[in-house]
């Protein structure tokens, strides 16, 4: 069949879905990667509640990874295969510590008392490793898969400043979902990781165009430069107004307990937009466009259809489940 | 030079992870049609041992899908790791169904899954009934577009290759290929009798042990029953599926009979130790004419020999030993189950031999067993092609080391052997719990009235 609109735009589109997918993952399944490594410092009763919170929602937020890396696979088949053998171990390491967070959500509430401690150490550790995994392949993505001594120190700093950046969300999301001590606590949480979390993306925005005279130039030239200082300053703007916000007392009825984590959405999609807008249209730095890796256009209108047909059902049924779970979580129970 | 061939390693590494993750849907697709039948006969009856049965094994559909999710997302990256000539070759066509797996089932199943199982006392009674429709639709559906792309690498129709590359030519022929509804059917199946004997085997464990409770006999005569019915028209099926095979892939019969002479009264191979230096079998017992019996419906019907494909063949022991395992479990599934229904439908559960009660439990995972080895069979009888006649499977391989490939395979290894541990122990110790449960309880109370500090998430010993 043949689209019904000139082709050129179909990669396009479909790198600005993949995009989409991919925010909403680092933004979803953050919160809960967060979470999952915040509840070393918890314990029992408290740490059970956290998990309760991200217990009906980690499923779905983890189905968009599924989708975004399943957008680049069927839409930009070679930008897949070259990206992923390139990211050979992080990819692996990832995958098994996706595995051990997933199952240990299960087998903690199920194995023997005894066996309980194990799984959320395995939890934990899973959640740790996802995040340093995905910072690392971050930052390797960033730098074209450069394998310098000095490239591999950037992609542990990336790997480091994710695992704030999961922090910082996942202490938000706890803010909006618990009450009394435990979410004062989340609070002090979120004010010392949006400061690391700050600091990690002033690192990134400063090394990128040092790093890549194409991006350089994308960002330090008339008139784009004017065009682009919005984004720095949005995102400076919110990180001292969020500082700010958290530092007074949490309302008596809490109503604005939801501030925070939009706070930390909106200051995930900034950053993403910057490194979105850097690359664009390449899918690797400077090597492949995204016309270059594209299926072919056949293949790529027939999943277009039935992505606009199933995405605003897919993002709708989302927001029911967690209408469906708002509020302030509880002990989960299959009662 | 690598010391061992990156190939192997790779198709190891694939081979187990694919092992790994098909025990789980196997069990997730039938497992949650069952709850929805649990579901409905509480609704419509209102008795508090249906929803006993509905608690237990909704703990164990929750378990089985975490798996299957988390070791089905290292499929999806394993195509860019170690498969890049994969997607490079025919991303054209199994891009679309891929996504269309993902689009329509996976977020399906992965949201209404929360409010099926921690939704009790939020969402009315039939919202609650309808999330678990959708997840048990959801795990079909996803089957289905899996094994659409699994019947097409089987058997490629409605494409052209254009510079090297695999373009879709017609979708429709594509999704209904000449293998799709056999291999489709076949695994449904397959999986209803794996869910079957794993709730059979469960039961008569807790039955064996303590007698179990009204629900405990319940779901062990349903899963009996449901055994007893299915065997048989799964050994119908799959006869047609190997017809079907026979007549798209016949070299792949070939090895699965041992069979190196394409000529008429082939024998039926019972036993038999296949030689693919010299091509000929070992210490044979064969029941003569009975394989041109089975596949030809005639004694003297002439059935292909693997010689007519000399060097283009699949490995002849797996397929033919394989095949055997499969058909050996389906046979032992179909005495089991039919003496088990006799004895119930004439005396009831209690009056069951203990001895077929362990016999049940023995059968607890025989589900796998046949599934894997069936796998086995069509995917090694694939080889050497990945998709046949457009892509070996040599050729898509990535230029990942051996030395990498071998460190990620211990990995996933390791992981595997802890999490089956672990999941075989939990099921067990589930069965073992749920009696405590009580028998009746209000299971439906208004939202908002049962939010209080209900019951932790933890099962109480």
């Amino acid at each position: 069949m043949t689209p019904f609109f000139d082709p050129w735009w179909l990669p396009v589109i479909f790198a600005g879905l993949m995009g989409l997918s991919i925010l909403l993952y680092v933004i979803l399944d953050g919160y809960d990667l967060g979470v999952g490594m915040l509840t070393r410092l918890e314990k029992d009763e408290n740490r059970d509640l956290m998990v309760a919170s991200i217990g009906p929602f980690w499923d779905a937020n983890e189905t968009w990874l599924v989708l975004g890396i399943g957008l680049l696979l069927v839409a930009f088949p070679v930008a897949h295969g070259l990206i992923l053998t390139q990211l050979y171990l992080p990819v692996v390491l990832m995958l098994v510590a996706l595995i051990l967070r997933g199952v240990s959500f299960e087998f903690r509430a199920k194995a023997p008392p005894e066996h309980k401690q194990r799984w959320d150490n395995a939890f934990f550790a899973g959640s740790l490793l996802t995040a340093l995994c995905q910072g690392y392949m971050l930052g390797a993505y960033v730098l074209g898969f450069d394998q310098s001594l000095a490239s591999v120190l950037f992609c542990l700093l990336a790997a480091l400043g994710l695992v704030a950046g999961y922090l910082f969300v996942g202490a938000c999301w706890l803010i909006y979902k618990v009450e009394g001590d435990l979410q004062k606590r989340a609070v002090r949480w979120a004010e010392v990781t949006l400061w690391l979390t700050a600091l990690a993306m002033a690192i990134i925005s400063i090394a990128t165009p040092l790093l890549s005279e194409r991006i350089f130039e994308r960002w330090f030239r008339l008139p784009e430069i004017i065009a682009l200082l919005p984004i720095p300053i949005a995102a400076a703007t919110l990180f001292i107004g969020l500082a700010i916000f958290l530092r007074r007392p949490l309302r008596a009825r809490d109503e604005l307990s939801w501030v925070p984590l939009a706070t930390a959405g909106i200051l995930f999609a900034l950053g993403f937009v910057g490194i979105a807008y850097s690359f664009y249209p390449y899918l690797i730095a400077d090597r492949l466009d995204i016309w270059q890796a594209a299926a072919s256009p056949e293949s790529l209108s027939i999943i277009l259809i039935g992505a606009l047909f199933v995405l605003p059902v897919i993002l709708g049924y989302s927001i029911l489940s967690h209408w469906i779970f708002r509020g302030k979580a509880t002990h989960l129970s299959y009662e | 030079m690598d010391a061992i061939d990156p190939l192997i390693l790779a198709r190891i590494q694939f081979a187990a992870n694919i092992s790994f993750h098909i025990l789980f849907p196997t069990i997730t697709v039938a497992l949650g049609w069952a709850l929805l039948g649990f579901k409905l006969a509480y609704n419509r009856t209102q008795d508090g041992a249906w929803m006993d049965a509905y608690r237990l094994w909704v703990k164990v559909f929750a378990l089985s899908f975490a798996m299957g999710v988390v070791s089905g997302i290292t499929m999806s990256f394993q195509f860019g790791t170690n498969w890049p000539g994969y997607m490079e070759k025919v991303g054209n066509v199994a891009g679309p169904l891929l996504a269309y797996e993902v689009l329509t089932a996976f977020f399906l199943e992965a949201v209404f899954l929360g409010i099926m199982l921690f939704g009790f006392s939020r969402v009315p009674n039939w919202v609650h009934t309808m999330a678990t429709l959708l997840v048990a639709g959801g795990t079909t559906l996803s089957a289905f577009w899996i094994i659409v792309l699994n019947s097409w690498m089987q058997t490629p129709v409605g494409y052209e290759i254009r510079d090297g590359v695999v373009h879709a030519t017609d979708w429709w022929a594509i999704v209904f290929n000449p293998s799709m509804p056999y291999r489709l059917t076949h695994m449904l199946i397959a999986s209803a009798l794996t869910v079957a004997f794993l709730i059979a085997g469960m039961s008569a464990w807790r039955w064996l042990k303590d007698g179990g409770g009204e629900g405990v006999r319940r779901t062990l005569k349903a899963a009996v029953y449901a055994a007893a019915l299915l065997i048989p028209v799964q050994i119908f099926v799959g006869d047609q599926h190997g017809l079907n095979t026979l007549e798209h892939q016949p070299q792949k019969i070939a090895a699965m009979e041992a069979n190196w002479e394409t000529r008429g009264n082939v024998p039926l191979v019972l036993f038999a130790i296949p030689d693919s230096e010299a091509r000929t079998n070992h210490m044979e017992i064969a029941i003569p004419s009975g394989a041109s019996l089975i596949l030809k419906h005639h004694a003297d019907g002439v059935v292909p020999g693997l010689n007519d494909y000399e060097g283009n063949h699949p490995p002849v022991g797996p397929l033919f030993w394989g095949f055997r395992i499969m058909v050996g479990i389906g046979v032992l599934m179909l005495a089991l189950s039919w003496f088990a229904a006799w004895t119930i439908r004439r005396r009831g559960v209690d009056a069951m031999p203990r001895w077929l009660g362990w016999g049940l439990v023995a059968m607890t995972f025989s589900g796998w067993g046949a599934t894997l080895a069936g796998w086995y069979v069509t995917e090694i009888g694939r080889q050497p092609w990945l998709v046949t006649g457009v892509l070996k499977t040599a050729d898509a391989v990535g230029p990942v080391g051996s030395a990498m490939v071998a460190s990620s395979l211990t990995l996933y290894l390791a992981v595997y052997a802890v999490l089956l541990t672990a999941y075989v122990a939990v099921l067990y110790r589930l069965a073992k719990l749920g009696k405590a449960a009580p028998e009746t309880k209000p299971m439906f109370p208004l939202p908002g009235v049962a939010e209080g500090p209900a019951e932790a998430l933890e099962v109480k010993p």
